[in-house]
């Protein structure tokens, strides 16, 4: 028994950390300005394959991306980790995808990757905080979904238990494979880079990076075939043109508004005694307390 | 056909008030559409659900009774809502952002292939020009969301797909009543004709959900902690001046990520909306993700040690000063004043 399992994970400009400059004078956003990053909940994801991958020997871990040649990062971290393979699926055809359309393109990948047991995804990404991906990837594949893993308590070849972290509590369900996951934040997290992985792989690329980097290192990736990350064109996934890129995605954006406030007249006070008396007196001579 | 649904989130009989206030807003949304506000429950026993959703305006109200709809699991449910949605065609259909509905909206969207917008913060109906196919839509439903992190927001339509689906985090739209007395039609749907046994496929065995113990969103007052209270121990400060003032106490999320307070009491734009009517925030610097969920509170004071904190902009009352410094005080005057 082993299982073939693929995570899904996404580079996300880090919006946790907007500095200054992230937001251009006319207030649109500079992602420039922004590090791209691991989605953080996909590192939680890719732990639980790991860890299953570890109990049961001969499992394979592949890591898959969608996103611009520079998500290729994110791959190699994964293999620093301990993921066996990735592809970087990349394209202009996918260029103004809403999440519909993600989802639409990363199934057609899951499908050329053949007989898959678990797909693996984070809960939410950060730059846009959405959670779809993820169920509405398993309904284009028609697979069964279980939202917000905290834990992977169980699995066999016929099914997988898990706890799902909800709002108020947690739940423990049972679903058969093949199935999809979405793993929460308060998963277990992702153990660090392995030091020989990281040599093993250090050179890992795709074909876009290699013609980039001009460099020629032919003889190396010949010898070394792992160290080529798969990179899929639109034209390698069986798709139907209308569902991909932006006729795909039924959501549009109508505009992006920076956030202004108004500032309001307020009072200013320096917490002196004196100060702080009068300030509850008034409170509870106006009704605010009291 | 073409009319405004809301999935109604049941527990243990309760519908929830996110749903109600989703009613709320529908309802309005339906009066400026010119169409009928349905509403759809999917559990067992279903039976009182009727008199806890008319009074919100429902014109019509879906039931679909079954045992194995109880607990949720996902594949069930959203079989019910794809097919009632094909048969229905309604032009917009909204759910709670709960854990709940977040896991239903998105399986439902794809199927239909319908756009969703997730955790809006307002919907309103508005018009949209397709400059390039030269093509100006009528009535859509403007989802509005903050975006990147919170540092925009952003307006989405989905022009052509329908139902336009959105998401609304529970606190975040008012929940009125309409009419006591309003009672509507009630429609029971042949359950074996809207789901197949193949959709239960998750087993439930174990669920432990905890009632609410804290009520941030209803407490007249609220003393707010953020990263700046700096310890879970320096946060007792904030709760005893909550228990004198009879109020609740919140946290930004720095404050609950760093420990000083429970999850529970998140306020903001992946926490709860709230809109009391004091507001103090103690060391919470007021980054737009925290603003978005008390920015309508009636009263604002803030304290913070730096004079130029962003909270300070949408402060009735800047106190500039440290927290540990500043609440002593505060409980000292109040309870002289009031003796
Ligand atoms: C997608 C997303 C969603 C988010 N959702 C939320 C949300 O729902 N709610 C939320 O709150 N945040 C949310 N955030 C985080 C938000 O951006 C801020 O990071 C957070 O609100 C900051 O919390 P804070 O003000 O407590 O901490 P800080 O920004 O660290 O501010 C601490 C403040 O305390 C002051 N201070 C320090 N010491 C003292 C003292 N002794 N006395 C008085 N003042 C002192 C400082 O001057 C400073 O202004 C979200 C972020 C993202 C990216
Ligand atoms: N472009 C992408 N490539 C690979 N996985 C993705 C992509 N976008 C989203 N995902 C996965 O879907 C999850 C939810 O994303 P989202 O719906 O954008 O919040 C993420 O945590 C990823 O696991």
């Amino acid at each position: 028994m082993s299982f073939n399992i693929v995570v899904l994970a996404k580079q996300v400009p880090d919006t946790r950390n907007v500095g200054k400059d992230a937001m251009k004078a006319d207030g649109t956003v500079n992602r420039a300005a922004l590090p791209a990053i691991f989605n953080p909940e996909d590192l939680n994801a890719l732990e639980q394959a790991l860890r299953i991958k570890e109990k049961v020997p001969g499992t394979v871990v592949h890591l898959l991306t969608m996103g611009p040649v520079r998500a290729a990062e994110i791959i190699r971290e994964s293999l620093y980790r301990g993921a066996d393979d990735g592809f970087l699926l990349s394209g202009r055809e996918f260029a103004g995808s809403d999440t519909l359309a993600t989802s639409y393109a990363l199934s057609c990948a899951i499908r050329k990757l053949g007989k898959i047991d678990l797909i693996l995804c984070g809960r939410q990404a950060i730059d846009g905080d959405t959670a779809q991906v993820g169920p509405q990837v398993a309904e284009k594949l028609g697979l069964p979904q279980i939202t917000y893993a905290e834990d992977i308590i169980e699995i066999t070849k016929k099914n997988i238990t898990v706890k799902r972290r909800l709002e108020r509590g947690v739940e423990i369900v049972k679903g058969p494979l093949p199935i999809l996951v979405t793993v929460n934040g308060t998963a277990a997290p992702c153990r660090p880079r392995n030091a020989k992985l990281t040599l093993k792989y250090k050179h890992a690329a795709t074909p876009s990076e290699k013609q980039e980097s001009g460099s020629d290192y032919t003889d190396l990736y010949d010898a070394h075939p792992y160290l080529n990350i798969t990179e899929w064109g639109a034209n390698d996934i069986e798709h139907d043109p209308k569902w991909l890129g932006l006729s795909g995605s039924p959501t549009k954006v109508k505009k992006i508004d920076n956030i202004v406030f108004t500032a309001k007249e307020s009072k200013r006070l320096t917490g002196s005694d004196f100060e702080i008396e009068s300030l509850m007196k008034e409170l509870i001579a106006n009704h605010t307390i009291g | 056909m073409n009319n405004l649904f809301v999935y109604l989130e049941i527990e243990d009989g309760i519908v929830k008030d996110v749903s109600l206030e989703l009613l709320t807003k529908g309802r309005s949304l339906a009066k400026q559409l010119n169409c009928k506000l349905e509403a759809v429950a999917i559990g067992y026993q279903l039976e009182n659900i009727p008199k806890q959703v008319f009074p919100y305006g429902v014109e019509v109200l879906h039931l679909a009774d079954d045992k194995r709809f109880v607990p949720y699991t996902t594949q069930p449910h959203a079989s019910v809502l794809i097919h009632l949605f094909k048969e229905e065609k309604p032009q917009i259909a909204l759910l709670g952002a709960t854990s709940l509905g977040r896991d239903l909206g998105p399986r439902v969207s794809s199927a239909l292939f319908s756009g969703l917008t997730a955790d809006c913060t307002s919907l309103e109906i508005g018009d949209y020009e397709d400059k390039k196919a030269g093509k100006v839509y009528k009535n859509l439903l403007y989802q509005i969301r903050p975006a990147f992190g919170g540092n925009i927001v952003a307006t989405i339509v989905n022009p052509d797909c329908r139902p336009q689906m959105a998401t609304v985090r529970e606190g975040v739209m008012k929940k009125e009543i309409f009419d006591p007395k309003h009672t509507g039609e009630i429609r029971r749907l042949e359950v074996s004709k809207y789901v197949s046994d193949q959709d239960f496929v998750i087993e439930v065995i174990e669920r432990h959900i905890e009632k609410t113990k804290i009520d941030i969103k209803s407490a007249p007052i609220i003393v707010s902690g953020g990263y700046g209270v700096g310890s879970a121990e320096n946060f007792k400060l904030l709760y005893e001046l909550a228990e004198v003032l009879g109020g609740e106490v919140g946290a930004s999320r720095a404050a609950v990520d760093a420990g000083f307070a429970e999850h529970e009491r998140q306020i903001g734009q992946t926490g709860t909306t709230v809109r009391p009517k004091l507001y103090i925030a103690c060391g919470i610097s007021g980054q737009i993700q925290h603003i978005a969920g008390m920015q309508e509170s009636a009263m604002i004071i803030a304290i913070n040690s730096d004079p130029n904190a962003p909270i300070n902009k949408i402060a009735d009352y800047i106190i500039t000063g440290r927290v540990e410094d500043v609440l002593p005080k505060m409980i000292k005057y109040y309870k002289k004043n009031t003796k």
